[in-house]
């Protein structure tokens, strides 16, 4: 390995790291979150799971995949992102319109 | 085209010509696309066990048959192999060793392995229990999600003792090198995956 | 019924009795309708007699198996996705015309074709025609076509191409299999539960229609992925994606369609397969059970799909007003924009396939009026193409035929679609034949016409010869009037409450109409007829239309710059594109016709058997669950994963065509454009074409 390479190999192990260990943080408290109770109101919990939940998807995005919104390839990126408008239309269509079917049934 | 630098983590061509690399840069956002396509696959599960949740047709609900302990040492064991995998790599970038590359593939294995056993653990104990698939609408969402994930894991599983094959068998060749790489998006997009599981399905039915 | 096999027998042959034999029901039971149905089995196999013996015969199965079965080259793979279609529209269309003709006899007595039977003509009716005919056809189109517009020498991934192929052909012969050996679904083609559940339809039916429809949409998925990578990567220096021609351009849109539309199916098949086969609950009565989901996850799907169908015939139809105008394309960028708008708008309308399902009115009104939204778009292509053609010099050739009966009748079939869109008229007439009325008439003229225009305006590139076009119009009259003929009538019996999949009527007002459209699907049998009789006509006189220069249109993009046949590496050297309408700039800088600078070695993907072999394990595996048959299921499956394996411990992928050699056949094929003269456009449709056009001056 030549000096560029070892700073580049560093750089990446790190990038790594900081990503076990933000998951592991982020995982920690989801648990704790819901083990605890930390929040009186059923509701809390799980509004602060769901964030910490997308806060250790997009760490693993970016520390294990590599995704960034600067350095990316740019078709990777435009890709990931339509997929999320995709699966946001699909998943949130389906919620509303079938729970509204369901609450107009009973 | 075949000039610009691959942005992908552990691609390192270098040494071969723009034709392989161009070929590379295809075949990664081909497999890309396909777990894009799989995450919306993944996306329609969830909604299915959104929607079925309340379906327990008076059988066992969610309190009733999840534990927190075993979803939490199966999250540890799957983020613990996403880094192995992290580490297999940039072995294969800085190094190019099929020896330290197949070393941290064999503790991935053994990791998504012991996931797996954890899983079917947890799988058998709920339908020794009564929670089978057949009992309601919501174990049914349950066990096709959650088991859709493992069918992923093993495929996984299977496809890096393939990979340690060919390491064995090719070296570290430029065609066995992206598939490592692709290998590893896959692993690392099931990782994402059961950050989904293990909060929307275990955590949220966990909560009070 | 005889009863079940045990033992031995059960498990080399699962649920399957002698009964399961079309021959044997139609024997203990020799009603018209069984022996309608025993015939259409004995063709099934006749005709595989027929053709294993003929290849036996005439010693092609050697070059069936080299120069086809085995080849990933996209344009081989193109046209037999083209003959799969071809065949598979024989048989729906067929069935069709026994459905209508059921419906005119069977006003007020129970008609020549039993309950059980008129459900399964409309079901493989409709199963066939979108995932075994529209589909094949716009795959093989574009595979053909657009590699060669982009300036490649193949797609992406080649070999994963003859996958899809073999999957998709797996499915069909799944479905022709369904004629001889039991029985197929009839719960239509979208498969509702819960009465394709196990509690109503034990029988091996709705299996039929689970794996069919699943080894297709395996194969799309990869289809799509395929295309989409192929226009990202492959497309040649300087083809900019606002460069693109714009039949690539509603490629890449649908296949983008594709990546994003078949995993919803995907889960709703395999949720209902698990239903029947393991005991799930996920959409049946009771159990927590929730069957509005499948409405939903199948429509999340089927809408984005419709556009995976209508999108590639929009991009023919912008490449043939162009072309037989001799006019570049009006509003190119609004085109694309157009293009890209429905495609994403596409993804959020599905529920109108079920506004009468019981949620609130607030949501049916948003997504009637993100239905209508599309038609601004479409509006907007339709203005387009006419502008294409205004002041241009337009020749009515076959192809253009089409296109403008497409341009006026699917503003009609538009129009009716607002009316479907706003949710309080669609609570009228759902479910009756008005929609049915609709839906045939955008597909027809947005879909099938596209195709056969692309297939007329396409066919001489591929195999070196212009199609009869006398032959050619005729088909053209009989598809118009045909159309007109089967589903106007279906309007007005809409509107008028005519339920649809209906075997037997009772209302006396029904029958004139009924008997029109009846004569319509005869007429449309004529049409498809004509179609064939227009090929083996051009295929006899084939030497006096021979174009073998490869622009017999005068032609604006790349995919007419080479000889037609086109050699299998495309281009002798891959070309530099400076702008839109690359092959029309270069002839008009008249440097059409030139030898390359340096001539270098091509690397092509070697052929292999993986798609074969794989569509072959498909085959088997949805056989084996079809029939129970759980030795032979699980064999299918060891049989594709294994050749995935054993294909990524081959390393000799690729072969070299030298340098050499293609210097020497592109210099042979410059001394014949050297030696032809070419033609103005008045004799395009002449002997005298022979594949050079003439400069416009």
């Amino acid at each position: 390995m030549n000096q560029e390479d070892r700073a580049e190999y560093r750089r990446e192990l790190r990038s790594y790291i900081i990503g076990l260990i933000a998951a592991l943080v982020l995982t920690a408290a989801s648990f704790a979150t819901v083990h605890w109770r930390l929040f009186s109101a059923p509701t809390g919990i799980l509004i602060a799971i769901y964030l910490l939940a997308l806060v250790q998807i997009i760490a693993h995005f970016r520390y294990f995949l590599h995704i960034d919104l600067r350095k990316s390839a740019r078709d990777d990126l435009q890709l990931i992102l339509f997929s999320t408008m995709i699966v946001l239309l699909m998943v949130g269509g389906t919620l509303i319109v079938l729970f509204n079917l369901k609450s107009r049934m009973f | 085209m075949s000039t610009r630098e691959l942005k992908h983590a552990g691609l390192n061509l270098q040494q071969t010509d723009p034709k392989t690399h161009e070929e590379a840069e295809s075949r990664v956002f081909g497999f890309w696309v396909f777990l894009m396509s799989d995450a919306v696959l993944f996306a329609l599960l969830f909604a299915t066990y959104g929607v079925m949740l309340s379906g327990t047709a008076g059988g066992p609900g969610t309190q009733n048959v999840y534990e927190m302990k075993s979803a939490f040492i199966e999250t540890l064991l799957l983020l613990s192999s996403s880094f192995t995998f992290g580490m297999a790599s940039l072995a294969m970038k800085y190094e190019g060793k099929a020896s330290r590359i197949s070393v941290w593939l064999a503790v991935t294995l053994i990791l998504g392995l012991g996931f797996l056993g954890m899983e079917m653990h947890d799988f058998v104990k709920m339908i020794g229990e009564g929670a089978t698939p057949e009992r309601s609408g919501f174990l049914s969402s349950f066990f096709a999600l959650v088991s859709t994930h493992g069918l992923h894991v093993l495929g996984g599983s299977i496809w890096i003792v393939v990979m340690l094959v060919q390491l064995s068998v090719f070296g570290v060749t430029p065609a066995v090198k992206t598939r490592i790489l692709r290998l590893g998006l896959f692993w690392h997009f099931l990782d994402i995956i059961w950050v989904g599981i293990f909060t929307i399905v275990y955590l949220q039915g966990l909560t009070p | 019924m005889s009863a079940p096999a045990h033992g031995f027998w059960h498990i080399l042959l699962g649920r399957m009795t002698w009964d399961s034999l079309a021959f044997v029901r139609a024997w203990h039971d020799p009603t018209v309708s069984e022996i309608i149905g025993s015939c259409a089995a004995a063709l099934v196999v006749i005709g595989a007699v027929a053709l294993f013996a003929a290849l036996t015969y005439y010693r092609a199965w050697r070059p069936l198996w080299k120069n086809w079965v085995v080849s990933v080259d996209h344009k081989k793979i193109g046209i037999m996705y083209m003959v799969l279609a071809g065949v598979m529209l024989t048989r729906a269309l067929i069935e069709a015309v026994l459905m209508r003709l059921q419906q005119a006899d069977a006003v007020n007595k129970p008609g020549f074709l039993a309950p059980d039977h008129f459900g399964q003509l409309f079901s493989t009716h409709g199963t066939i025609m979108i995932f075994f005919v529209a589909m094949p056809l716009l795959t093989g189109l574009i595979n053909f076509v657009m590699p060669m517009q982009i300036g490649a020498r193949d797609v992406s991934f080649p070999t994963m191409n003859s996958i899809s192929l073999g999957l998709t052909t797996a499915g069909a012969i799944l479905i022709m299999i369904s004629l001889v050996l039991g029985k197929f679904s009839t719960g239509g083609w979208s498969g509702y539960p819960p009465y394709t559940e196990m509690s109503y339809n034990p029988g091996e039916g709705p299996d039929y229609w689970i794996w069919a429809v699943t080894l297709s949409s395996i194969g799309t998925t990869m289809t799509g992925i395929n295309f989409a990578v192929t226009i990202y990567k492959e497309r040649t220096q300087g083809m900019h994606l606002m460069r693109m021609p714009l039949f690539t351009w509603t490629a890449l849109c649908t296949s983008i369609l594709m990546i994003f539309a078949m995993p919803p199916l995907t889960v709703a098949t395999a949720m209902l397969a698990l239903d029947r086969y393991l005991g799930f609950h996920f959409f049946t009565n009771g159990m927590g059970g929730n069957l509005m989901n499948y409405a939903n996850l199948f429509w999340l799907f089927g809408h984005p799909e419709v556009y995976i169908l209508i999108l590639p015939a929009f991009g023919v139809y912008s490449e043939v007003f162009s072309t037989f105008s001799a006019k570049k394309l009006y509003g190119y960028t609004s085109l694309v924009i157009a293009t890209m708008a429905i495609a994403v708008l596409s993804f959020t309308v599905w529920l109108h396939h079920f506004f009468t399902m019981g949620q609130n009115a607030n949501i049916n009104a948003f997504f009637g009026i993100a239905t209508m939204t599309i038609g601004i778009p479409t509006g907007v292509k339709i203005y387009d193409w006419m502008w294409t053609m205004f002041r241009g010099r337009v020749r009515f050739s076959v192809p253009m035929l089409f296109s403008l009966a497409f341009l006026i009748t699917f503003v009609v079939g538009g129009v009716t679609g607002i009316l479907l869109a706003t949710p309080p008229i669609d609570f009228m007439v759902h479910n009756t034949v008005f929609l049915v009325a609709h839906f045939h008439n955008m597909l027809i003229p947005g879909l099938l016409y596209g195709m056969i225009a692309g297939y007329q305006y396409w066919f001489p590139k591929a195999f070196g010869f212009r199609l009869n076009e006398r032959w050619g119009r005729l088909s053209f009259l009989c598809w118009v009037l045909g159309f007109y003929l089967a589903f106007m009538p279906l309007y007005v019996l809409g509107a008028d409450g005519m339920p649809r999949r209906s075997q037997e009527l009772f209302h006396s007002s029904y029958l004139p109409w009924l008997i029109v459209a009846g004569i319509g699907g005869l007429v449309l049998l004529a049409a498809l007829l004509t179609l064939f009789i227009q090929l083996w006509v051009s295929i006899r006189e084939r030497d006096a239309n021979r174009v073998p220069i490869g622009d017999p249109w005068d032609g604006r993009g790349l995919e007419w710059s080479m000889a037609a046949p086109p050699p299998e590496y495309n281009f002798h050297v891959l070309p530099k594109v400076t702008g839109r309408d690359a092959f029309t700039h270069r002839k008009e800088q008249g440097e059409a016709y030139q030898p390359a600078a340096e001539y270098q070695d091509i690397e092509l993907p070697r052929d292999n058997a993986s798609g074969a072999v794989i569509g072959l394990g498909g085959l088997a595996a949805a056989f084996g669950l079809v029939w129970h048959i759980w030795w032979l299921a699980i064999l299918g499956v060891l049989i594709m994963w294994g050749m995935v394996i054993f294909r990524s411990f081959i390393t000799e992928t690729h072969q070299i065509i030298p340098a050499d050699e293609v210097e020497r056949q592109h210099r042979a094929f410059l001394k014949e454009v050297s030696e032809t003269r070419a033609v103005d456009r008045d004799y395009e449709m002449t002997p005298q074409n022979r594949g050079l056009a003439e400069a416009d001056t």
